[in-house]
């Protein structure tokens, strides 16, 4: 097994083995062994889902705290595009970014900018023919991951450019080594972060090799620390940078807003996503340019380490967006990144066939055989007693040898009150 | 689920229902989540996919009803499309792409481009198709793995 990290864990303490996230995980990767929720690794896209249905908060992200600071000598904290959605629109955003040089940070940077960047070259790239239409824009690494296991003929249609965070990161620890003539070793730069997928994407990145970012705190935790802060001070350096399109990155659609085409589809929440994609992948939606999809509900704005309701943060974001200004990014500026390397992916996003029963073909014939077989003999009810998410996924389960037919509750019942099972 | 002795294989079948949007698609999803599981290329899984979802939606939209049956071979994939009539009355002429005798109301649902049977035959190794008016529309695909 390869070795997979994942900022979804589990605190078994809390968890009482409810079956909410075993039915709400998109891609069965969650079973309830001994009455404990049980996350298999290789599965999990990290979209966070089980997060936000577990009533007990057993489902948590991994991230770190603020202690992680202590371990660099400087600190760049990268504000995530979310942060923007976080606060009544009568505070002065740029405050907001400020803020964070009281919580220790020696530099504070607008991760929005990026985007504003980013804008500038797919803009281009949906013009070119360069890569078979729909494009599809990767911003939600969730998305990326579950391409790669479920959607696997579609990544030739990924753009192939690095997250805004990701950018960000690398410009400002360029920018600082430079400014202060030290080692980049001694500069940490730290994402505000508003969902595990995006930590998980730091710890195991997709397409480059490794991530500049040396850790995450997610907004949540900082965010209390914030509105405190904002109270106290009145320093205003100018920070905030984004225009109102780059900003606007951060809800579905604002991709595709701000790289102003018709053509385009958005779409938020795993599961629609997922049928969206069934669709591409079968050529039906060839007429569209450019598709970019999320696994929260109203894009980034809804990850679940954010603070505020997704659907007033998005429509925060919407008037942030159009009453700030015009995107200063330079065509030739951008472009020059690009060549430098600053942009692009350097590695294959490789399919992740995950799913598959066996490796040898005749094998995982003979073996799915025996999976429907074993579907046969079970209720078909789905209802999750077993641990498993379905009936199906049961019968994979066994198959697999991670499972005994005789864990099959309601198989047992009848068996104990005399009739045939 | 059938096991021939000399050549294994696995046997997906599937009623498709004459009108029933709600559910046309179920079946090419279902068949690929099995190539998936047996760990079948990409790029077969999706013209496989592409194959059966255009033979049943042809079977939902032209047809009475009928039946979408799946073999899957170490080495092929055949799929079998055959339903209970009304049949074409021009084969050459609805293999051209695009003609279609789609209603304005089904096109109007983003169908009846009259590329489903030319795509049918893009996409598979194998295509063949037997069809006369009044009677049953067979058609025959195989995808070479
Ligand atoms: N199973 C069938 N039974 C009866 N007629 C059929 C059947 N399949 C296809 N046809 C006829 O052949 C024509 C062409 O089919 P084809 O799948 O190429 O295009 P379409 O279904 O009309 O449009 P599209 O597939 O692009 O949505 C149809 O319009 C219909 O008249
Ligand atoms: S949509 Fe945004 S917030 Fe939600 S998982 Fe994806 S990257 Fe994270
Ligand atoms: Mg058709």
């Amino acid at each position: 097994m390869k070795n997979y990290w994942h900022s979804v864990t589990l605190e078994s303490e809390l968890c009482n083995g409810c079956t909410n996230c075993l039915r709400r995980c998109p891609t069965e990767a969650i079973r309830i062994r001994n009455g404990k929720a049980k996350i298999i690794k290789e599965r999990c896209i990290d979209c966070g889902e089980c997060i936000r249905v577990c009533p007990y908060h057993a489902k948590k992200a991994l991230a770190n705290d603020l202690s992680i600071l202590n371990n660099y000598k400087y600190k760049i904290a990268l504000v995530s595009l979310p942060l923007y959605g976080q606060f009544c629109l009568e505070k002065d955003i740029n405050k907001v970014f400020n803020c964070f040089y009281d919580i220790d940070f020696d530099f504070v940077y607008d991760v929005a900018y990026a985007a504003d960047i980013l804008t500038v070259l797919q803009k281009d790239l949906v013009k070119s023919s360069e890569i078979p239409k729909p494009l599809i824009a990767t911003l939600c690494p969730a998305i990326t991951r579950l391409i790669q296991i479920r959607f696997p003929s579609l990544i030739d249609h990924i753009i192939p450019f690095e997250s805004p965070m990701e950018i960000t990161a690398r410009m400002a620890k360029r920018e600082v080594a430079e400014k202060l003539g030290v080692s980049m070793d001694e500069i940490g730069a730290f994402y505000i972060a508003q969902c595990p997928a995006k930590i998980t994407s730091i710890n195991k990145p997709l397409g480059i090799k490794k991530s500049y970012v040396d850790g995450a705190i997610p907004i949540s935790k900082l965010y209390s620390k914030l509105l405190k802060i904002y109270k106290e001070i009145d320093n205003t350096k100018k920070i905030q940078k984004a225009s109102g399109k780059g900003i606007g990155w951060a809800r579905v659609g604002g991709q595709s807003f701000a790289i102003g085409i018709d053509n385009y589809l958005a779409v938020d929440g795993i599961e629609n996503v997922i049928k969206v994609l069934e669709e591409i992948e079968l050529g039906k939606l060839n007429n569209i340019d450019f598709f970019e999809g999320y696994a929260c509900i109203t894009g980034c704005v809804g990850g679940p380490l954010n603070v505020e309701n997704p659907f007033i943060a998005k429509s925060r974001i919407r008037k942030i967006a159009s009453s700030f200004g015009d995107s200063e990014v330079d065509k030739k500026e951008a472009y020059r990144m690009l060549e430098e390397g600053k942009i692009g992916l350097t590695e294959k996003i490789k399919p992740l066939s995950i799913l598959k029963l066996d490796s040898n073909i005749q094998r995982a014939i003979e073996k799915m055989e025996f999976l429907e077989k074993i579907y046969k003999k079970l209720p078909g009810i789905d209802c999750g007693s077993c641990g498993a998410p379905t009936c199906h996924a049961m019968a994979e389960d066994v198959v697999r040898g991670k499972a005994s037919i005789d864990d099959c509750v309601i198989k047992q019942r009848k068996k104990i009150s005399g009739s045939r099972g | 689920m059938d096991s021939n002795k000399n050549n294994i294989g696995i046997k997906l079948e599937y009623e498709v229902k004459k009108d029933d949007f709600t559910r046309a698609g179920e079946a090419s999803s279902n068949i690929k989540k099995v190539l998936r599981q047996l760990g079948i290329d990409s790029d077969v899984i999706r013209r496989t996919a592409i194959a059966t979802y255009e033979a049943e939606i042809n079977i939902v939209i032209h047809s009475e009803g009928g039946t979408i049956t799946v073999y899957i071979k170490p080495d092929r994939i055949e799929m079998i499309a055959e339903d209970s009539g009304p049949g074409i009355e021009d084969v050459r002429l609805a293999m051209q792409e695009g003609f279609s005798t789609a209603s304005n109301k089904i096109r109007e649902l983003g169908f009846g481009a009259g590329m489903g049977l030319p795509n049918m035959k893009k996409y598979t190794d194998e295509f063949y198709i037997d069809s006369q008016k009044g009677g049953s529309t067979t058609v025959k695909m195989t995808i070479y793995i």
